[in-house]
């Protein structure tokens, strides 16, 4: 998983900053852009940081396109200043005191440009990012999508052969955020070489992500295509974070002993081990009464909270076991669902995606995707093709 | 039951204050308005009494006279390059002390800042020890370049600098140390050296603190006495500096030692109102 490639990003390094240890091995080929994900403090600015070389590996080595960035072993070290990398940061940090136009002309400028050329360069970034009639302006006078438009603009200009964005759009309001959105990821899909997109909203990582590498504490916890992310979530947190349940449990045959209480009928693929189970809030059916139907899946639950979306109101369920079910308004008030409320829940046993836990660090050490209060727990397997897909 | 006490009154005025800026009763208990009064007066009245002395009607005729305007033009001229000397030497000793790290750091801060707690005598009689004509510096000086610095105008600037360019260099630091380093890192990742980054990024951010630190400089050289009297003596016209020549005035001129102290008291004035957004506001120097 750590093997060198000749082109692109090939990060495989340990960084220490205090008390925190980030222990990674990733790569990022040209023109892929990998979205990074992760809770507060899983070290996703620290990953940036280290690319960008603001934080010195403490172990391990950074190359891009075969050439060293950083070597702990050596001693090599490629300075921030000398590195062709691009960085949007969180809020930008535009240079308050000068214009739009230097700003995007600063990069250009500081790599050897003369004042004329590199002014004529941040003339046709502006124009290319539609922020020409900006140029004049102070960073104090842009909106947050124009102000984010310029810190693109500003990483460009100085022509990366990498960029790094963190957070690029959590600093707009959620109707500016769409439209940045759709225009970021058409000037990401322009950019010839990898780009590490760091976030914690997944629709964005979702949007604008070819490839999503899922941070937790330090360490790679999840990797793959968002489509695998969001139907096999590894941990609690991706789960959360792609709304759906997850559960773990020990699958023998057809049935999955969870591990929190309960049981699930899973289509039988003859497998036996430890297995995680997704199940798509929407595929939770809710009955005031005991339902006689096809599906494998029966249980009693009472309704602890709901929660308004856009579209459907969110169930939260405690029971054997706790879920989360998506349903409609209609519904809500037709059944009078309400806190407290006993129901029963039922789901299909081909809704349950079963998938046995792969260690994305490939060391198989750190294999505790769901670590609370299961000890010893080791995954089933450490081969994909051997989970069970049913849908 | 128990009764309230009696209720006191409160003016409209002082309803609207609390209730748009919250808070409690404004009085003042008398045993601390006795010592605050007493200080205010203290610190006020020998002003107001310059003030009231003044020789208001002769005040140009004495200002003009050659003594008095020669000090005045040499205090400002050399507070004015002792001001840019320690621009030039001085911010980047600030940036030194603030962004980098060496064993000894710590000491040469407290070294450097000494001089704002040093009676600025001290500081003189260390000038002419090191500059003087026997002066482990000034030997040599004098013996291979024939160049003598005590009593000249030079030494005037040497003794204002070395009192005021701490005050500049204090200022500035906590300027740095306080400041957004995510503006330099930026700066660093679109490619700029250290250099650069401390032209073009930190400098300008910290413009504001930069001024302050040097309109402080620039008003503490004007008012050096000890340092300037010890190092560079009191030639009128060549190392006279204003506040010399008012010490002096009082003996044989008090008129023209208050309005040369008036001058001073404005120039004080101005230099406060200069700095009044950090100053009279939250009370630190950053």
């Amino acid at each position: 998983m750590t093997a060198s490639v000749e082109q692109g990003l090939d990060f495989d390094a340990e960084v220490s900053r205090g008390e925190f240890r980030l222990r990674v091995a990733l790569t990022a080929a040209p023109g892929e852009v990998l979205g990074v994900l992760g809770p507060n403090g899983s070290g996703k600015s620290t990953l940036l940081n280290a690319v960008a070389g603001l934080t010195p590996a403490s172990n391990g080595r950074i190359l891009l396109n075969g050439q060293v960035l950083d070597n702990a072993t050596t001693g090599e070290f490629l300075e921030a200043a000398e590195r062709p990398v691009g960085f949007v940061f969180q809020n930008y940090r535009l240079f308050p005191h000068l214009s739009v136009l230097d700003n995007v002309a600063f990069s250009p400028r500081a790599r050897g440009f003369s004042r004329h050329d590199a002014r004529v360069r941040a003339v046709s970034w502006l124009a290319r990012l539609g922020l020409a009639d900006f140029a004049a302006r102070r960073p104090a006078d842009l909106s947050g999508g124009q102000a984010q438009r310029v810190a693109l603009a500003r990483a460009l200009a100085g022509d990366p052969a990498l960029l790094l964005l963190d957070e690029p759009l959590s600093a707009l309001d959620a109707r500016t955020r769409l439209d940045v959105q759709t225009e970021l990821s058409r000037h990401l899909s322009d950019f010839a070489g990898p780009c590490l997109l760091v976030t914690h909203d997944p629709l964005e990582a979702l949007v604008l992500a070819d490839r999503l590498l899922v941070l937790e504490e330090g360490t790679i916890v999840q990797q793959g295509t968002p489509a695998q992310v969001a139907s096999r979530p590894a941990t609690e947190y991706v789960a959360k974070l792609v709304g759906v349940n997850l559960y773990a449990g020990y699958v023998d045959g057809a049935e999955v002993k969870l591990h929190d209480g309960g049981n699930f009928v899973v289509p039988d693929h003859g497998q036996r081990g430890e297995v995680l189970v997704a199940l798509r809030p929407s595929a939770v059916i809710v009955s005031l009464e005991q339902p006689h139907t096809s599906a494998r899946n029966t249980w009693p639950a009472t309704i602890v909270g709901l929660t308004l979306l856009t579209d459907r109101v969110r169930i939260d369920l405690d029971g054997a076991p706790a879920a989360l079910a998506d349903v409609t308004p209609a519904a809500v008030s037709e059944l009078g669902l309400s806190s407290g409320r006993h129901v029963w829940l039922t789901t299909k046993a081909t809704d349950l995606e079963v998938y046995s836990y792969v260690d994305p660090t490939g060391t198989g050490e750190s294999s505790l995707p769901l670590a609370a209060g299961q000890p010893g727990r080791t995954p089933a397997s450490p081969d994909p093709g051997s989970s069970m897909h049913a849908s | 039951m128990s009764t309230l006490a009696t209720p006191s009154r409160l003016s409209r005025r002082e309803r609207e204050r609390r209730g748009t800026r919250g808070g409690g009763s404004r009085s003042v208990p008398v045993p601390l308005l006795a010592p605050a009064l007493v200080a205010v007066a203290f610190l006020l009245l020998p002003l107001a009494g310059l003030i009231v002395r003044a020789p208001w009607g002769d005040l140009w005729t004495i200002l003009r006279s050659s003594d008095a305007s020669q000090a005045l033009q040499l205090s400002l001229w050399t507070s004015t390059v002792a001001t840019g000397i320690s621009l030039v030497i001085g911010v980047p000793l600030a940036w030194v002390l603030a962004r980098t790290d060496f064993p000894g750091l710590r000491l040469l801060r407290a070294l450097v800042t000494l001089p704002l707690v040093l009676p600025p005598v001290v500081g003189g009689v260390a000038l002419l020890l090191a500059f003087g004509r026997n002066g482990f510096i000034g030997r040599y000086l004098d013996q291979w370049f024939s160049i003598t610095i005590p009593f000249t105008p030079a030494a005037v600037i040497m003794a204002e600098t070395f009192v005021a360019m701490p005050f500049l260099i204090v200022t500035v630091e906590g300027a740095l140390r306080s400041a957004d380093v995510g503006f330099e890192e930026a700066a660093a990742t679109l490619g700029a050296t250290r250099m650069t980054v401390f032209r073009r990024i930190t400098v300008p951010l910290v413009a504001p603190s930069l001024g302050a630190g040097a309109v402080l400089c620039w008003a503490r050289a004007l008012g050096e006495f000890g340092a300037t009297i010890t190092f560079a003596g009191s030639f009128p016209g060549r190392t006279e500096t204003m506040p010399i020549a008012v010490y002096y005035a009082l003996e044989s001129d008090p008129d023209a030692a208050i309005v040369l102290s008036l001058v001073l008291l404005l120039v004080s004035v101005i230099v406060l109102v200069t700095l009044r957004d950090r100053w009279l506001r939250g009370g630190t120097t950053q």
